[in-house]
């Protein structure tokens, strides 16, 4: 699948999402990397530039709570609600629930082993292809984890 | 097809969801479709790894910009996707000066093409055309023979190379000095690039009639950008260069039809176990391609 890695938010850690951008390499997947501090809009721009299927946010600042709502609102503005998002980095167990709702289907904190990130997106895969629903546009309760 | 013409009319009426959708159904099309755009202004852009083709296609992509143009980025990346991220960098450090609609980037992961070609990237560029995009550039890594290949479609060609001069020498080797139109020596902030130039310059001397321009330019630093756009805009596309895309056009379409042939693991598993010759797996591969497969 067509993967953009994005970092929202002024924080400068990028190893996750590097070693995430890899690990999703290595297991077929097309990633494009975004880079550092990249702005909501700048996010929803260049998913819809790179036509990807699924978007992947890591935030270590603790701006999750504010920014991947308004990610997935963009997306969903932009007629990109078929996208799959996941999210990862320093997420407290407290706002899960809140980036659930707002169409995150899988969030991976530290420690996570690479493969259950495989794991998901071959999930993702499935329901795609079988038209179960699954986008950030999609209004369901599933999710990964 | 219906798809393609459909998405092409919404993407021409200005919608970027449609384009990139366009574009990802060029991609993923059994034929390649066929679109003649009136007019199309393309720049290849290429050089070794490392020596700044990104950046410097930001540069590039602001002046533009800022000179009323729109501008495409089709950037291929056969070997690490990952490190497309650094131009997407670069974008959004023009977004910020709010130029974000007026640039179009696509990362496009070549591997699957023998060569890193994909007779794709011709019909993206002419819908690309039409859909009103003025400036497009194809950038490619590396300077091997591959990489040559695919920036010969553009009919206007950059070479960037870095201070070291290591590289170019590979870049000579595959035949990009005889094909390019302007050499940017990038980096000029770096100790060792005018040497480079100079080098290249005298490289260049060898032949009489050899006019083509060796600029010095910094993408870190944004100088030197205003003449090199100049330089580019004022070459005038080689007469030549339209044979050479036709026969490139010719032979990526006759690679992808080899390598997606539905026959071609067993022929190869034939060559290994030596029950075929090179030569006879030619023959059965045309004869079942002459039949329709």
């Amino acid at each position: 699948m067509r993967v953009v890695i994005a970092k929202p938010g002024l924080d400068g850690h990028d190893r996750g999402a590097k070693v995430i951008a890899r690990a999703l390499r290595d297991g077929g997947h097309d990633v494009i990397y975004t880079g550092l501090r990249k702005t909501p809009s700048d996010i929803v721009r260049i998913v819809n530039d790179e036509d990807a299927e699924v978007l992947g946010l890591s935030t270590l600042s603790g701006a999750h709570d504010s920014l991947i709502p308004k990610i997935c609102n963009g997306l969903r503005e932009g007629e990109l609600g078929d996208v799959i998002v996941f999210a990862g980095g320093i997420i407290p167990d407290r706002d899960l629930e809140l980036l659930y709702k707002s169409g995150v289907r899988a969030i991976f904190g530290p420690g996570t082993p690479t493969a259950e990130v495989l794991g998901f997106l071959e999930e993702a895969l499935r329901r795609k292809k079988e038209n179960v629903p699954i986008g950030v546009g999609d209004d369901l309760g599933w999710h990964w984890n | 097809m219906s798809n393609i013409s459909e998405l092409l009319e919404l993407a021409k009426s200005g919608d970027r969801r449609s384009l990139s959708r366009l574009l990802t159904a060029i991609a993923e099309s059994e034929k390649t479709p066929t679109f003649l755009p009136d007019s199309i202004w393309t720049l290849g852009v290429t050089g070794p790894p490392g020596s700044g083709k990104s950046t410097l296609i930001g540069r590039l992509a602001k002046h533009w910009v800022e000179s009323g143009e729109s501008v495409a980025v089709l950037a291929l990346d056969p070997t690490s996707p990952i490190s497309g991220g650094s131009f997407l960098a670069d974008r959004i450090r023009m977004e910020g000066s709010d130029l974000g609609e007026r640039v179009f980037v696509r990362s496009i992961a070549s591997g699957n093409n023998p060569g890193g070609i994909s007779p794709r990237i011709w019909p993206m560029c002419h819908s690309l055309a039409l859909c009103g995009w003025t400036r497009i550039v194809i950038e490619t890594v590396g300077t091997g023979q591959s990489e040559f290949r695919i920036a010969a479609l553009a009919d206007r060609l950059l070479l960037v190379d870095g201070p070291d001069r290591g590289d170019i020498i590979q870049a000579e080797k595959a035949g990009i000095l005889e094909l390019v139109d302007v050499i940017a020596v990038n980096k000029s902030d770096l100790p060792g690039a005018s040497l480079a130039a100079q080098g290249i310059r005298t490289s260049l001397n060898l032949s009489e009639d050899d006019h083509r321009e060796v600029l010095l330019v910094s993408a870190l630093e944004g100088t030197g950008i205003e003449e090199l756009a100049s330089a580019i805009e004022s070459c005038e596309p080689q007469n030549d260069r339209n044979q050479i895309i036709m026969s490139e056009m010719l032979i990526s379409e006759w690679d992808s039809l080899l390598i997606s042939h539905p026959e071609i693991d067993q022929i190869i598993e034939k060559l290994c176990n030596n029950s075929k010759t090179i030569g006879e797996a030619i023959d059965s591969l045309i004869t079942s391609i002459h039949n329709g497969r």
